[in-house]
């Protein structure tokens, strides 16, 4: 009975594999829900925030923040959003692909690229593919935390304001629906020009302490704001990607086990046949 | 029945209060507020302390508490931006500091410390929060 044992252990071995994916599978369903809801709670916050700097920009034409004027790019600044886990599939890798081609083409047209990261996984590309980060966030874990990116944007930002970059993008990965990830580019400074809704009735804010700081102080939470959705959005994403990944690979496990089982039935057969006439032939010769 | 505007309180982790109010008092930046409906149109920056709704009708006062953010009047809506995290100049530059080193660290391969910022800021929030929740205590 050759190779019997062998079989058995292999398949106790993959029946544990296949415990893990699908605990696994079960884990990131539960999250993906949370990571939904979650994103579905940010979008208020941002809305009401568009509509009172739609407001200030309407009442004040004449005052242009620095981060709504488009200026010549020299140089621009990427914010990357990965997650910290692995185990999700073509994720981040798609994600990392598409933004590689996209510095390439910024490269080709003499734009110099530099990068803040979100997530492990970003660093760890960025460490390998080269290239100038400026900073870096990691571990935000499943509930992460707007004071968590605060960091990160605002060195972005400042060098932004100092021009030593022209150009803010946001990389992340975009929550289509649990099937589809979709890798996203997106401009994020200078804020592209709001569609402007008709504000018909505008009117004059009383401002304290007075009206640059206070669209300072909202600039920079929106443009905050807007990375945190990245975040969050991502953040779905990776839950979503490994609930996917996981169970392929526990539908997978479940085929090899089959297969392996069919070959240990089939030696085991041919082992009990041979030691049938074994025994016969062994009878005859007595 | 009495005179009401829209409150909308939200932060950018999500919606926080919602409806309508009588009264609204916010600490603002250059002291405290207390909006009545038909407040003139206003935009200010919030400290962190405590934002009470009254709600009228004898309904019983409702306390948020907000680590900073922005307010914003219109004729018929208040809205709050809340800040969740604790937020101050220095603060906002130790944690871009903070973030940067982490980055040349992870790409180099040490420690600096902005303990006391975020320890001056840390005290006044949880002093605030004290006196929020001594507030609600008293109630």
């Amino acid at each position: 009975m050759a190779g019997a044992k062998e079989i058995r252990t292999k398949i106790a071995s993959i029946k544990n594999t296949q415990k893990i994916t699908s605990a696994m599978e079960m884990v990131a369903a539960a999250k993906m829900r949370k990571a939904q809801d979650r994103k579905e709670a940010t979008r208020p916050y941002a809305e009401k925030m568009r509509n009172v700097i739609g407001h200030l920009s309407h009442a004040h034409p004449e005052y242009k923040h620095s981060f709504m004027v488009e200026r010549e790019v020299k140089r621009v600044g990427y914010i990357v959003i990965s997650s910290d886990r692995g185990l999700c599939g073509g994720l981040n890798n798609n994600l990392f692909r598409q933004l590689a081609r996209e510095i390439k083409t910024q490269q080709e047209s003499g734009i110099e690229v530099e990068f803040c990261t979100i997530g492990k996984k970003a660093l760890g590309f960025f460490r390998r593919f080269g290239g100038r980060v400026l900073a870096e966030t990691t571990q935000l874990g499943d509930a992460p935390r707007i004071e968590d990116l605060i960091g990160v944007v605002k060195v972005m930002l400042d060098a932004y304001e100092n021009g030593e970059i022209d150009r803010i993008y946001i990389a992340y990965n975009n929550f289509v629906n649990t099937m589809t990830q979709k890798p996203t580019v997106e401009q994020l400074v200078p804020i592209s020009g709001e569609s402007d809704e008709e504000l018909k009735h505008h009117w004059d804010y009383i401002y304290e302490p007075d009206s640059k700081e206070v669209l300072d102080g909202l600039l920079t939470r929106y443009i905050e704001s807007l990375a945190y959705q990245g975040v969050v959005e991502n953040g779905a994403c990776e839950q979503s990607a490994r609930m996917v990944a996981m169970k392929s690979a526990s539908d997978n496990a479940g085929e090899l086990i089959d297969e392996l089982q069919l070959i240990y039935n089939k030696a085991r057969q041919a082992a009990i046949t041979q030691e049938i006439s074994e025994i016969v032939s062994g009878a005859a010769a007595v | 029945m009495a005179m009401t505007i829209h409150v909308d309180i939200v932060s950018a982790e999500g919606a926080i209060h919602s409806g309508l109010a009588e009264m609204v008092y916010a600490p603002a930046v250059m002291g405290e507020l207390g909006i009545a409906p038909r407040h003139t149109p206003l935009v200010t920056q919030l400290k962190p302390g405590e934002v009470r709704v009254d709600e009228g009708n004898g309904k019983e006062m409702q306390y948020f508490f907000v680590s900073g953010g922005i307010l914003e009047i219109q004729p018929h809506v208040i809205t709050i931006l809340a800040d969740t995290a604790i937020r101050a100049h220095d603060l906002d530059e130790a944690a871009a500091l903070e973030a940067k080193r982490r980055a040349e660290d992870a790409l180099a391969g040490q420690q600096a410390d902005f303990e006391h910022a975020k320890a001056q800021a840390e005290l006044a929030e949880a002093a605030a929060q004290l006196r929020a929740i001594e507030r609600l205590r008293k109630k």
